[in-house]
């Protein structure tokens, strides 16, 4: 599946590609949380990074998107360094990882996925406001704009989290547990978001930690545990077999058999 | 006129009209850069920083001596303080990020190594013969004696570039300060900011220096955002509100001092700050103490009115005083204890709400609506008429017209 040397060059100067990443080692100390990983993300796919607590799933995306260093690596977004390439792409941090008791409100921080475009002294415009408005409506969060966001509850700060990444306009969205301690109306409204994502030719890769979920939102899957165990269409690869060799034993069989899955092995 | 209120008009003579009119900017400028560092949580690196000017300042001071200067030139011990500053905040950097020391055991030992030494170079230069070294120990506590034109015109030359700079990087700071994992992945140098928004702070700590003295300086950094936090839920509006605090306590605090000799500068505009904040504290309307506990005995009485009621609907006596005089002030009870019309009609209420919301969680179990259920939230504050409608079929004939 990880294309040869020559290859994989071609692949990096593939334009139509979203996300390939190569090579990718992250240690915390000496320690590595990610090994070595090599990666493809097709473009108008949604994937799925899958694997137990510890495998780095996060920080296969944070080391993507630069956000933690890397010590071995690289990565090429449509064809280009992520450094010519971050306009494309709009990313959901994990809601726990912020304060929500810091002073704006639910506008303020969608508003924030237009600082790119507004410069460092531009003014919102008018169509600007409507823009943000319109993200706050794809997530059913246009009431409560003007809102502290600290009065929010946790389905309704990842809604927000979403809506700022929607005011990216991006083609390459990665999100890191969307679906974390939110309630089912919340999940129910950020898989729709997604699915119309997708519709609109766009890429999604997403942290996900729900194997119950997975055959229903994802076409695709990254299974990982520090190195990559497989990667392909949810099909063929969200397999048992797969997913006793990423979890081992952490993963009961009753709970791979309650999936429902073909046992032939990828 | 009393000599405050002159000093307040700008009429108390050409000096203290200027440094009141210069620790107004500096205030400001102070309140702004400060929200950031407070909103960043980084508030104590202020402390390292202004620490940090100590030794700076005495060896600019012997420096220039040495050079058959004045030592008490205030760009130049403005230069060397700096110097000393960025080095403090360097190491606090350096020793957070690249040893396993936290931060604020970084900001204790560099606060505390850098005043010391600065402590013994003032004891150096008191005993040397040059350089008229009286004045020195004012940038301890800050002092407006013998504050020249000069001085005022860099105070307020200083305030206005850092209130600039807070105009132009407002955005990112914000950003970083708020999610520094969204900025990074947006492509902003978070690293590059954070240092930006300390050498703001350091330019702030350096041109205040004179006015407010280096170990009170920390003050107008912290406590004027802190101030405005009680106002406002809005970052940008805080940043405003803060450099407001700091402008009024600076120039209020400095007309203060100057209005009776040997009142330090540096204390006085502290306490004026902090009156602001005393005020905001009890008062501010929603954050607030008084607004809390007001807030608190409300919700608590709507609590006991409502457990009162359901009691009153079930027929169990009730023993609690504070419940009974809920009742009975609301109406619900008479003075002796049976229940009036209203009571009962209300009580019948409750229960009615009660028995329907019962209902409504069996119905809606994995919806976010069941968790709007507290005992207190009405029925019809949640469900539309038609849902009502629906949980009413399912409790049988029973109307609550019925039960009243």
């Amino acid at each position: 599946m990880t294309p040869d040397g020559s290859a994989a060059k071609v692949v990096e100067e593939d334009p139509g590609l979203p996300l390939a990443v190569r090579g990718m080692t992250v240690a915390y100390g000496e320690k590595p949380v990610v090994f070595s990983v090599d990666a493809r993300f097709p473009a108008q796919s949604m994937t799925a990074i899958i694997g137990p607590n510890g495998a780095g799933k996060s920080t296969l995306l944070k080391a993507t998107l630069g956000v933690v260093p890397s010590l071995s690596g690289s990565v090429s977004v449509y064809g280009q360094p992520i450094a010519k390439a971050r306009h494309r792409i709009a990313y959901v941090p994990q809601r726990a990882s912020v304060d929500w008791d810091f002073p704006a409100r639910v506008v303020d921080v969608v508003a924030m996925g237009l600082y790119r475009e507004l410069g460092l002294l531009g003014m919102v415009s008018r169509k600007q406001r409507a823009t943000l408005m319109h993200c706050l409506e794809r997530v059913n969060m246009a009431d409560f704009a003007g809102r502290q966001i600290g009065q929010l509850s946790g389905g309704q700060q990842q809604r927000v989290f979403l809506a700022r990444a929607l005011a990216q306009n991006a083609d390459l969205y990665l999100l890191d547990e969307p679906f974390a301690g939110v309630d089912a109306a919340t999940e129910r409204a950020i898989i729709d978001v997604l699915k119309g994502l997708k519709a609109e030719r766009r890429t999604i890769v997403s942290v996900h930690h729900d194997l119950s979920t997975v055959t229903d939102y994802f076409d695709r899957v990254l299974l990982l545990n520090i190195r990559k165990i497989a990667e392909g269409p949810t099909a063929t690869t969200f397999t048992a077999a797969n997913l006793q060799a990423t979890y081992g034993g952490r993963l009961a069989a009753t709970q791979i058999n309650d999936l429902g899955l073909a046992h032939a092995g990828a | 006129m009393h000599p405050i209120l002159e000093a307040l008009l700008l009429s108390a003579g050409y000096n203290s009209a200027l440094v009141a009119i210069g620790a107004g900017l500096l205030g400001a400028a102070a309140g702004a850069v400060g929200t950031f560092l407070f909103l960043r949580k980084r508030s104590l690196v202020s402390d390292a920083i202004s620490h940090a000017t100590l030794p700076g300042i005495g060896l600019a001071f012997i420096l220039m001596v040495a050079l058959g200067g004045d030592g008490r030139n205030l760009l130049g011990l403005m230069a060397g303080s700096a110097v000393t500053a960025w080095l403090g905040l360097t190491l606090v950097e350096w020793a957070s990020r690249r040893t396993r020391l936290a931060e604020d055991a970084a900001i204790g030992a560099v606060l505390s190594v850098f005043f010391g030494f600065g402590i013994v170079l003032l004891t150096v230069i008191q005993g040397m013969s040059a350089g008229k070294q009286a004045g020195l120990q004012g940038y301890l506590l800050g002092s407006t004696a013998g504050m020249l034109l000069q001085d005022a015109v860099v105070i307020a030359v200083g305030g206005l570039l850092a209130a600039a700079v807070v105009v132009l990087l407002r955005r990112p700071m914000t950003l970083v300060s708020f999610d520094p994992e969204f900025a990074a992945a947006a492509g902003y140098d978070v690293r590059r900011i954070d240092l930006a928004m300390l050498g703001l702070v350091m330019a702030v700590t350096v041109v205040g220096l004179k006015l407010v003295g280096l170990v009170l300086i920390v003050a107008l950094l912290i406590i004027p955002p802190v101030t405005a936090r009680f106002w406002t839920n809005r970052s940008d509006v805080a940043v405003l509100l803060s450099a407001a605090f700091g402008a009024v306590s600076g120039y209020v605090g400095s007309s203060i001092s100057a209005s009776a000799p040997d009142l330090p500068t540096g204390p006085i505009i502290v306490l004026s700050c902090f009156a602001l904040f005393a005020v905001s504290l009890l008062f501010a309307p929603d954050r607030g103490v008084v607004a809390s506990l007001v807030r608190h005995r409300r919700f608590q009485l709507k609590v006991h009115r409502r457990q009162g009621l359901l009691a009153l609907a079930h027929g169990e006596p009730i023993y609690d005083r504070l419940t009974l005089s809920v009742l009975k002030r609301g109406g619900y009870l008479r003075p002796d204890g049976v229940p009036t019309d209203l009571g009962r009609d209300q009580a019948a209420h409750a229960y009615w709400d009660e028995r329907r919301w019962e209902v409504a969680r069996r119905i809606h179990q994995a919806e976010a609506l069941a968790g709007r259920y507290d005992g207190l939230t009405p029925m019809e504050a949640v469900f539309t008429a038609d849902e009502i409608a629906a949980i009413d079929r399912q409790l049988g004939p029973v109307s609550p017209a019925g039960r009243t």
